[in-house]
């Protein structure tokens, strides 16, 4: 079957207000589980509030050409969302006085937005040094204007951080798609060729591990270590680390859980694996995320969410790094995806 | 009182089990945290063995848990199923091993 978005099959959980509504409803409403707002007053951590600035992630469009089945972006071929030129030159006088010190651009694809190469080539001039882009692999191989995208990478230093659910390509087509791991071997190679990944080497390539599934990741080091060696004896693949991201339910996940009949299971395992250990280190106290139209929000999954920072400043063109630190970052329940365990973040676990 | 004698929501009360008695629960479940440690044996294999006997005692909150545990670290399912056949293949040899004592009897009383 043909994979689409949500948002092109007019879903009804297109509408973000339905999935608020399903995610404060229910098993929240009749007291079964405790909001997260509730939880995290149980330990004196409400309200949450940012630390250091670290890390502005930018999603520069939700373009894809993948349609997997977890995406929190509910990304795809078909979305047409992609941050203008415009929009990158007001991220660039961000970025020359930002205190952050990493740009982390994630999508869609990011590869897939016309400006791409250009942006980081001036954010490179303005100063940043530290860039990561997440990329889904494939997208090196579907084209050949992107097959020199792992030189690119290279000349600019930018940390590459990928997806992969799965040393298998059942589990891992099941989940990204029909021919997916066979093309990220393919653009995994590629970047090793260059030096990418291989041990001791500077240019860092890290992967991304979801759960195929509703269910929690195990063990990240436990991940890593069984990765490395299938990869490696499998297919002769190195890369550098292993982050394990819980699938937060919302989008297309959540999609999945309600239709697979997961929905409160899962909800029940997020709480019951609540750790206020990781609510310290949740991504949102040291990243700004900002969307493809350059509005401001605390983190990629609040503004699918369309959840903006709630603060006086909420746009990169009234960007006011002393007022959006002073903000109180939003919550909702989909944020016990982030503190359950060892917690998740863009860079793994946090606890 | 329950129709069914199995709930799953029972299995997230396991814990409850050292209310009635503390001291016997503690040590219970440090035994069973300590036995799933890495050792010879990676916490991998021994979700397999886990599972494995799980079918073999036939206990729907060991499936369960060894299901999802399993799918947590990363066990495809070829693993899971041939764990299992390795569970089946004892559980038939079993009944199958005895034939020999069957044997044995017909032998003597038969003429």
């Amino acid at each position: 079957m043909k994979r689409i978005s949500l948002h092109k099959k007019h879903s009804y959980l297109a509408n973000v207000n339905k999935q608020l509504e399903i995610l404060s409803n229910g098993i929240f409403q009749n007291g079964d589980l405790p909001k997260f707002k509730d939880k995290i007053t149980l330990t004196n951590q409400f309200p949450l509030k940012p630390n250091k600035l670290e890390v502005l992630q930018i999603n520069v469009g939700y373009m894809c050409n993948q349609v997997c089945s977890h995406c929190h972006v509910d990304a795809g071929p078909d979305r047409k969302e992609i941050m203008t030129k415009e929009t990158m030159l007001q991220c660039l006088e961000v970025i020359k006085k930002t205190e952050a010190h990493t740009l982390d651009l994630t999508g869609g694809a990011p590869e897939m937005n016309p400006h791409f190469r250009w942006f980081i080539e001036e954010a490179s001039k303005a100063g940043i040094k530290d860039f990561i882009v997440r990329s889904n692999l494939t997208i090196i191989v579907a084209n050949k204007k992107y097959n020199d995208i792992p030189e690119f990478f290279k000349k600019h230093n930018i940390h590459v951080v990928s997806s992969m659910p799965h040393w298998t390509k059942d589990k891992t087509d099941k989940q990204r798609g029909d021919g997916v791991f066979n093309a990220s071997l393919k653009a995994l190679k590629m970047l090793n060729a260059i030096g990418y990944g291989v041990p001791n080497s500077s240019l860092k390539l890290d992967l991304v591990y979801n759960p195929s599934g509703a269910f929690l990741p195990g063990d990240q080091n436990a991940l890593e270590k069984d990765f490395k060696k299938e990869l490696l004896e499998g297919f002769n693949i190195h890369f550098h680390n292993l982050f394990s991201i819980t699938n937060l339910p919302i989008s297309r996940f959540l999609d999945y859980l309600i239709a697979s009949e997961n929905y409160e299971d899962y909800m029940y395992a997020l709480v019951e694996a609540y750790n206020p250990e990781a609510v310290k280190n949740v991504m949102c106290t040291n990243t700004l995320s900002v969307s493809w139209d350059g509005w401001l929000y605390d983190c990629d999954f609040n503004q699918m969410l369309e959840l903006k920072v709630a603060s006086p400043v909420n746009h990169i063109s009234k960007y006011n790094e002393d007022l959006l630190q002073n903000r109180k970052i939003t919550i909702s329940q989909h944020c016990y995806g982030c503190t359950a365990g060892a917690g998740s973040s863009c860079q793994g676990t946090v606890a | 009182m329950q129709k069914t004698y199995y709930d799953p929501a029972d299995l997230k009360k396991f814990g409850e089990i050292s209310e009635w008695n503390k001291e016997l629960g503690a040590k219970f479940f440090e035994y069973y945290n300590s036995v799933f440690k890495e050792g010879a044996l990676t916490p991998r294999e021994k979700s397999l063995i886990a599972l494995a006997v799980a079918h073999t005692i036939q206990c729907p909150y060991c499936i369960d848990a060894y299901t999802g545990d399993g799918l947590q670290r990363g066990i495809t399912k070829e693993e899971m199923i041939e764990a299992l056949h390795v569970s089946g293949a004892i559980r038939g040899g079993a009944s199958l091993v005895h034939g020999v004592q069957m044997m044995n009897k017909v032998k003597k009383l038969d003429m």
